[in-house]
């Protein structure tokens, strides 16, 4: 049985626009859980820019994508969020009513949620694997073709080829070579961005014989009924060459995609998810949307506004978490209650 | 004025007048050119602003440097005059550069 947890708010997304709601949310006495299908914290500032200077960032001449998060986490640690990275939000059900609702969250593969208010803080979806665009490719995914190794036994005994040139591609290069049957490893160049240490084993192995190093693309996918049998490598001089292959790992890194979001009876405009300005809401009473994700007139696309519109959505969840209860609005700089949550006084 | 063609997948040719000191992404972008996504919005992360480049162009582009021989990794169909646009800024020496972009940015 997974477990269930049971919290105020579920921020989907880690990114800065989550992270500060965390802050805002933890300003009225609301806790949240943030979940993030990345490894770590920060959304695109730590997956695509980490070390990328942002210059509008108010109050910041400059700082870098990764400095950013490190300072929002540091921010919010009085609020203790609890994090929950790996995970793909793959179904959010909605139980309440509108007058009171209340939210059961299922992940991939970890706990399910139960909470007041959910927080779509999702950016521009989730990081998801790039599809390779090879004809006929989807025939054999979920069969033949992986984007990513869960159980090394699918692999025992097969021909496997991996492409990449990355850390994920010579990793599992090492890691099954002992499993499969045979295994080929194509990259279009001679050079690997991998870490040295596994470039090295990896060249190793192929001297050895045990793998084979190819330099090319994959042209082609041959097979039936979900099942490869040979792949075409296209090689620098334009010649083509047959590999055996019953599994292929294609690692081309990461890409955005709206994903499940898109079948949680939210409305949606260009893939994106239209919010009421004042409060954030969407067309679903009890669901917000904030960061780059959502839309309203006059919508940009900036951390800054991400910031402004998790300030904003907090005050609505208020009245989600705590019905009937009256809001005073109060400064961090002078109220002792507030610097009491922060652990200032 | 420094002028970029830019040519889709399907064989469509786009004129721009490009400003200068930007990237041929960033001016792809500007004047809503298909086919470039920019994910990234110009880190050098994405691979989303993968383009052939002309090939009389490709000894004034210059080559690649190996941050972005990295991310071409994650590109599809590379050649060797695949670039990404964000990494190529705009001179007066390229007027009249003329770019391809593949079918598919991922």
């Amino acid at each position: 049985m997974r477990e269930s947890i049971t919290t105020d708010v579920v921020i989907v997304g880690a990114g800065p626009a989550g992270l500060f709601a965390v802050f805002e949310l933890g300003l009225l006495d609301i806790n949240a859980h943030l979940i993030d299908i990345l490894p770590m914290p920060g959304g695109q500032c730590a997956e695509l820019y980490p070390e990328k200077p942002i210059y509008d960032i108010p109050g910041f001449q400059k700082l870098s994508g990764q400095e950013l998060v490190d300072a929002l986490l540091r921010q919010i640690k009085p609020f203790h969020p609890s994090f929950h990275y790996g995970e793909l939000v793959e179904a959010l059900e909605v139980l309440g009513s509108a007058e009171a609702p209340s939210f059961r969250i299922r992940t991939s593969g970890g706990p399910s949620f139960e909470c007041k208010a959910v927080i779509v803080a999702a950016g521009g979806g989730s990081f998801q694997p790039k599809k390779p665009p090879i004809a006929g490719i989807e025939a054999y995914e979920g069969t033949s073709v992986f984007y990513a190794v869960r159980k090394i036994e699918d692999f025992r005994g097969k021909h496997v080829v991996i492409v990449g040139g990355g850390d994920s591609a010579l990793d599992w290069t090492l890691n099954l070579q002992p499993a499969a049957k045979h295994l080929t490893l194509v990259h279009r160049r001679d050079d690997f961005r991998a870490a040295p240490h596994s470039v090295k084993a990896m060249r190793e192995l192929a001297a050895a014989g045990r793998i084979d190093l190819r330099l090319g693309q994959i042209a082609a996918l041959t097979g039936e009924a979900g099942e490869l049998s040979c792949v075409t490598l296209k090689d620098a001089t334009g010649g083509s060459h047959e590999i055996p292959c019953q599994r292929l790992i294609p690692f081309f890194g990461l890409t955005m995609k709206l994903g499940p979001v898109a079948g949680w009876g939210l409305n949606l405009h260009e893939n994106l998810v239209p919010v009421d300005a004042g409060t954030f809401e969407t067309n679903v009473p009890g669901i917000f949307a904030i960061g780059d994700i959502n839309h309203y007139p006059g919508k940009l696309k900036l951390i800054l506004c991400g910031f402004h519109e998790g300030a904003l959505a907090a005050q609505k969840v208020y009245h989600y978490v705590y019905p009937g209860k009256r809001l005073t609005f109060q400064y961090t700089t002078s109220s002792t209650s507030l610097q009491k949550k922060l652990g200032v006084t | 004025m420094v002028k970029i063609t830019y040519i889709d997948s399907f064989g469509e040719a786009r004129t721009i007048e490009a400003q200068e000191g930007a990237t041929v992404m960033e001016n792809a972008i500007r004047n809503a050119i298909p086919e470039i996504t920019a994910e990234c919005g110009g880190g050098c992360a994405c691979a989303t602003c993968h383009v052939y480049v002309g090939e009389k162009w490709v000894g004034r582009t210059g080559k690649a440097s190996d941050q972005e021989e990295d991310m071409l990794d994650f590109a599809y169909k590379v050649q060797p005059n695949s670039r990404l646009s964000c990494q190529i800024k705009v001179t007066p020496d390229l007027d009249g550069l003329v770019v391809t972009t593949p079918d598919r940015q991922g």
